[in-house]
This record gives C-alpha cells, structure tokens and sequence, in this order.
C-alpha cells in the first residue's frame, strides 16, 4: 500500500463510531473478540466484521495468545494520519504567518502615506 | 509574532471545510493583500520552495482568476475560478478547480473586523458529498482536511494515551 492508500484506509476505518469505540478500548490495553463486544449489544459476527477493517487498515493486531488472540492498537498508522494532517495545518499557518508579515509591511507603507498627505497640507 | 493559535479547521457539515484564522490589521489591508495580484504571490505559496509566477485575478463578478505555482524542481501547479460576489472589503465567493479531472469547489471568504483585528473566514463548498469524498479519496490537501475533526476526537477519546506514547510501547 502507497502512503495515500494507508492513509485512506485510517480514514475510512476511523469514519464508524463503533470502530472509534473499539479503538479507545483498545487503548487502555488488549482484549479479546467477546470483551470487546460486550459493551456495544453486538453479535460477536459483527464485532469480527469492524475488527477486520481495523486489521486491514493496520490500526489493530493480534496477540500471541493462540487461545483468546487478544485484539492491539497499532501506532504507526495513527502517527502517519496526524503528520499529513499537521502538514495540511502548517501549509495554512506558513501562508497566513507571510500574510502577518505582508500586513504589517501595509500598514507600515500607508502610515508613511498618510505622513507625507499630512505634511503636504500642512506646507 | 507567530500567530498558529488562531488557526481553525473545521467540517461543519458533510459538503464544507471552514477555516477561520484572526489578522492583526483592518480588514481594507486584508482584503487587499486577499485579493490584489501585487500583493497575493506574497504570501499563498504553499510549502517551502514554491514561488507563484501567475497571479491574474479579475476581480469583478463573472472575471476568471487563475493561479499557477512552480516549485525549484520544475513542478507547477495551476489553479483556475471565476468570481461570483465581490464585495469589497468583506466578501468574495469564487469557484475554484484544479482541473477536470478535479470537482469544483465553491470558496467564500468573509472578512469581519473588530478592533483594529480581521477574521477571516474562508469556506470551501463541494458540489456533493460524492464529489467531496472523490477529493477526500484522492489524499488531495483540502479533502484530508474533512477527516480532521474526527481524528481529533478519536485522538482526544484516547485520553492520556495519546500516539506518541503508544508508539514507544509497541
């Protein structure tokens, strides 16, 4: 998968509340298929369905425990997404920090307009 | 003075991205350094590297405006629209499109002022959701953006916890 496509597939994945609530339980450590279907009245068929879209956007993994085979988070793709998004946000921030500089270089140049006007009428 | 804490991306519903961002000067300067091609090349350019060689901007209702950027590798980007409202000096709306293969957007811009300071409020409208999620599917700049609200209340459920952290873990 290119990074366009991770990063595509960490979108889609995090576009289903469910999948969300998933995800923040996993945070606070591993659990299995059953734990993870208790709080959201869901068949365990279900469950398995967004476990596997997780899975193949890389967001989660399984433990080594043949038995439970417990479901992890996965860092990466997370650090991935924010980084393309705090490049989308310095792109904005780096145009309008040029505009903060433009701006106070106008207001610079009409002050010393408004001087030389002032001046004229004055003589 | 470095100013990113005023700069806010939002997806307020499933058609817009709006980006809000306050200026230290009276929205007429604003305005101008919005809209005047003198001033414009200044300051949209983007990431390290690119320079703005084209800037034709007809400001008037139904004037096309067309942007072209070039990075110091040869690669040019070209950006084309046409005004819709001009209201100088607090509202434009324009189309924007980077190209057929492209959905155009319709941009709004309104410039609000209160003491001395600017909000510029710029709004990017997709045609559909469709056409809105082929740009989000294309990883294009603008669309990654829509997803922004979400990963960040995804980032912000996972408390303490945050990717950094679990990077170290695994």
């Amino acid at each position: 998968m290119t990074s366009s496509d991770r990063l595509d597939a960490t979108f889609a994945a995090l576009a289903d509340p469910t999948r969300r609530a998933i995800l923040a339980r996993l945070a606070s450590g591993e659990a299995s298929v059953m734990e993870l279907a208790e709080p959201f009245e869901m068949t365990q068929p279900a469950i398995s369905k967004h476990l596997k879209v997780l899975e193949r956007a890389g967001l989660i993994s399984r433990g080594r425990d043949a038995q439970r085979r417990p479901r992890r988070l996965e860092a990466k793709p997370f650090a991935e997404a924010t980084e393309w998004l705090e490049k989308y946000r310095r792109l904005w921030a780096g145009n309008f920090q040029r505009l903060d500089a433009l701006l106070d270089q106008m207001k610079t140049d009409e002050l010393k307009v408004k001087a030389k006007s002032r001046g004229r009428t004055k003589s | 003075m470095a100013n990113t804490e005023n700069l806010k991306v939002t997806t307020p519903t499933d058609r817009e991205i709006v980006v809000t961002r306050v200026f230290n000067a009276p929205r007429k300067l604003v305005f101008d350094a919005w809209t005047n091609p003198k001033y414009l090349p200044h300051w949209m350019l983007g990431p390290d590297g690119w320079t703005m060689p084209v800037c034709e901007i007809d400001l008037r209702p139904g004037g096309a405006w067309h942007f072209v950027w070039r990075h110091a590798s040869g690669k040019e980007m070209e950006m084309r629209g046409s005004y819709r409202e001009v209201q100088p000096p607090e509202r434009v709306v324009s189309s924007e499109s980077w190209g057929p293969d492209w959905p155009e957007t319709l941009n709004t811009v309104v410039f609000s002022e209160d003491a001395g300071k600017t909000t510029a409020t710029i709004t990017l409208l997709y045609a559909s959701k469709e056409a809105r999620d082929a740009a989000l599917n294309t990883g294009m700049k603008q669309g990654m953006a829509m997803s922004y609200d979400r990963l960040e209340a995804f980032l912000l459920s996972l408390g303490a916890r945050g990717p950094e952290k679990a990077t170290r873990e695994s």
